[in-house]
């Protein structure tokens, strides 16, 4: 459960986000949609607890993420935008690093990278180092490396970024299942297909402001358009005619 | 050790380790190529400087039948002696033509002044801006100059003069250097080939560790682990420290083995630096390993990409030779206060090590305690630096 109220964060005279304000529910999957450079990412940086946030409050499962860094990131799974894995260690010794970080060891550990080999699909290439992986391969061990502390909320910037039909398809499967059982996916793009695709809420941002959000029905409905693309347009037409 | 420490650390030594060009310039190139590349011009440089003592210095003569008495005492003083007779032109000729050519012309008015007493000269040619031709001359000098004066000595006898009454101050030479100190003025450069290699040994796991991790894209994740930053750097900076020990550890081991093939001996030298005296240099700077894996993190540290991190790497790798450089040029002798300036002091415990002295136990622990203490403060340094939000590029 991540709820966000008023959340703004300037980087010099550049306001990236001003005034946001969403939830994002257990069992749902929310998907952040904005242009690039709309303020998705630095809303994300603020929740998983690298970046701070100069007004506004933003909490995972009640915990205040400006307040309690350590206890959020427990309860939180990120796959960041530069998703980048070690070259020189395995797909299983990346995954198993963060377990360590994370407090598991021994057959705990063990068990638990092992799960994760095979329902992310990682068994072929699990005892490969990781230097000449491709993108989806990548992606997978990111994704895995997210998940081995069992986090309740997951939250991923742009993950479908540069992956092949096949993996996206694989993504997806896996976030329906994390849905599935019970977990609050936050998740950002800018590809409109993928967000009509998979979620259950759109929060529609543009210059930092959240100018749209609801249920994909809702939106039809509010903009009165026929598809989620029109919605989307004139959400942001709509925000950029009020400038 | 603090378990996240411990995790991060064994990771980063792992990856480096496996990693072949890292393994190749940290614990290969730096200390095992180093000291030998050393050794071998230490080696060339005494073998040259024999050589030059014993080197037969080979000279012609011309016109020799002026003065054949002079001539064979020039061939008995070690002069390799060859007669050629030429002119002035052709003689000038010659050298010209012949690299380090020495010609002794001797004037044919040469036995009718020798007779009489007075001074005969001969003429020496040589090309003075050659030094192979500059060094043979002087020895002709030399020879000649033996020569004179033995003769000068029997004409005096043979006035019933004494001929030391001819010589009025004489040098004795008393060298009371020990073979070890002539030695430690050539070997000095191994405290900072051992400083250097050391550093260089942690150099690209600190660059990986900060400026690579950050390019590669994965520092963000790892920031969303539930550790403090300052506990994950703290991991690097071990990591690193390690892998500059591992480096210290085998160029001493490597000097001890190359410091065999130098025959210092029979120099009149003696290399202080068997297996006791190398087993002392590692204690010595073994608390530099912290100091050196934390300043590099820092520097990496503001740095925005790995080559970048590489070029301001390469300036800061030269700071702790700084003070090296600088007590090398004024000819600095150990002192408690010198103990609080870290890698100098080093420097120091270690020349003296080599020398054979014997520091007071008191100021080599206080070289460990300043040094330890700067490299701790630069650890917390990374620390606080890792804390703000500009880390993640």
């Amino acid at each position: 459960m991540i709820q966000v109220e008023g959340l703004s964060r300037s980087f010099g005279a550049i306001r990236a986000i001003d005034d946001v304000a969403f939830e994002a529910r257990d069992g749902r999957i929310t998907g952040l949609l904005g242009p690039n450079g709309a303020g998705k990412s630095t809303t994300l940086r603020i929740l998983y607890t690298v970046l701070r946030p100069d007004a506004g409050t933003a909490r995972v499962d009640g915990i205040d993420v400006a307040q309690d860094s350590l206890a959020t990131r427990r309860a939180i799974g990120v796959l960041p935008h530069s998703a980048g894995i070690y070259p020189q260690l395995t797909a299983r010794e990346n995954i198993a690093y963060f377990g360590e970080l994370h407090g598991l060891q021994g057959g705990t550990l063990q068990k638990r990278v092992d799960e994760l080999l095979v329902e992310l699909g990682i068994g072929a290439f699990a005892d490969r180092r990781a230097k000449g992986f491709s993108q989806g391969e990548r992606v997978k061990v990111a994704l895995a490396r997210a998940l081995v502390h069992s986090p309740k909320n997951l939250l991923l910037d742009e993950p479908t970024n540069g992956l092949d039909v096949m993996a996206t398809r694989a993504l997806r499967a896996l976030i329906l299942r994390l849905r599935a059982s019970g977990h609050c996916v936050l998740f950002s793009s800018h590809v409109m297909q993928e967000v009509a695709a998979l979620c259950d809420d759109i929060v529609i941002i543009d210059h930092g402001r959240v100018v749209a959000a609801g249920t994909p029905d809702s939106l039809r409905a509010q903009f009165g358009a026929t598809t989620l693309e029109d919605a989307f347009v004139s959400a942001i037409g709509d925000a950029r005619g009020l400038e | 050790m603090n378990a996240i420490l411990r995790i991060v650390m064994l990771k980063e030594l792992r990856e480096s380790l496996r990693d072949r060009r890292t393994l190749l310039t940290s614990l290969v190139l730096g200390p095992i190529f180093a000291p030998l590349f050393f050794i071998l011009i230490l080696k060339l440089a005494l073998a040259r400087s024999v050589a030059t003592q014993d080197e037969v210095a080979p000279v012609t003569i011309a016109n020799a039948a002026a003065a054949p008495n002079f001539v064979q005492q020039l061939r008995e003083s070690g002069l390799e002696v060859t007669l050629k007779d030429g002119t002035d032109a052709e003689i000038r000729a010659w050298i010209a033509d012949t690299d380090g050519l020495v010609v002794l012309r001797i004037p044919d008015n040469f036995a009718e002044r020798f007779l009489r007493g007075a001074p005969a000269a001969v003429m020496v040619y040589a090309d003075g801006s050659n030094s192979k031709a500059e060094r043979r001359a002087h020895r002709v000098y030399d020879a000649i100059a033996r020569y004179s004066s033995t003769i000068g000595s029997l004409r005096l006898q043979a006035r019933g003069v004494s001929p030391s009454i001819a010589q009025a101050v004489v040098v004795d030479n008393i060298d009371v250097s020990t073979p070890s100190a002539r030695a430690t003025l050539l070997l000095g450069m191994l405290s900072y080939v051992i400083l250097l290699v050391t550093l260089l040994g942690g150099l690209y796991l600190a660059i990986d560790a900060t400026a690579g991790e950050r390019e590669r894209g994965s520092l963000e994740a790892l920031l969303t682990v539930p550790a403090t930053r300052a506990r994950l750097i703290y991991g690097k900076i071990a990591a690193a420290a390690t892998m500059m020990t591992l480096a210290l550890a085998l160029v001493t081991a490597s000097i001890v083995a190359a410091l065999g093939y130098v025959p210092l001996e029979t120099f009149g030298m003696s290399a202080n630096f068997g297996p006791g005296v190398a087993w002392r240099v590692f204690l010595t700077v073994l608390p530099f390993t912290l100091l050196g894996a934390a300043l590099l993190t820092v520097v990496a540290s503001f740095t925005k990409s790995y080559k970048e991190a590489q070029s301001w790497l390469g300036v800061v790798m030269l700071v702790p030779t700084v003070p090296i450089a600088i007590a090398g040029v004024l000819a600095v002798q150990p002192s408690i206060s010198l103990m609080l300036v870290p890698s100098l002091s080093q420097h120091l415990v270690i020349q003296s090590l080599m020398r054979g002295d014997v520091l007071p136990l008191s100021w080599v622990l206080l070289s460990a305690a300043s040094t330890l203490l700067l490299g701790l403060g630069l650890a917390w340094l990374a620390g606080r630096l890792y804390r703000r939000e500009a880390i993640l590029g």
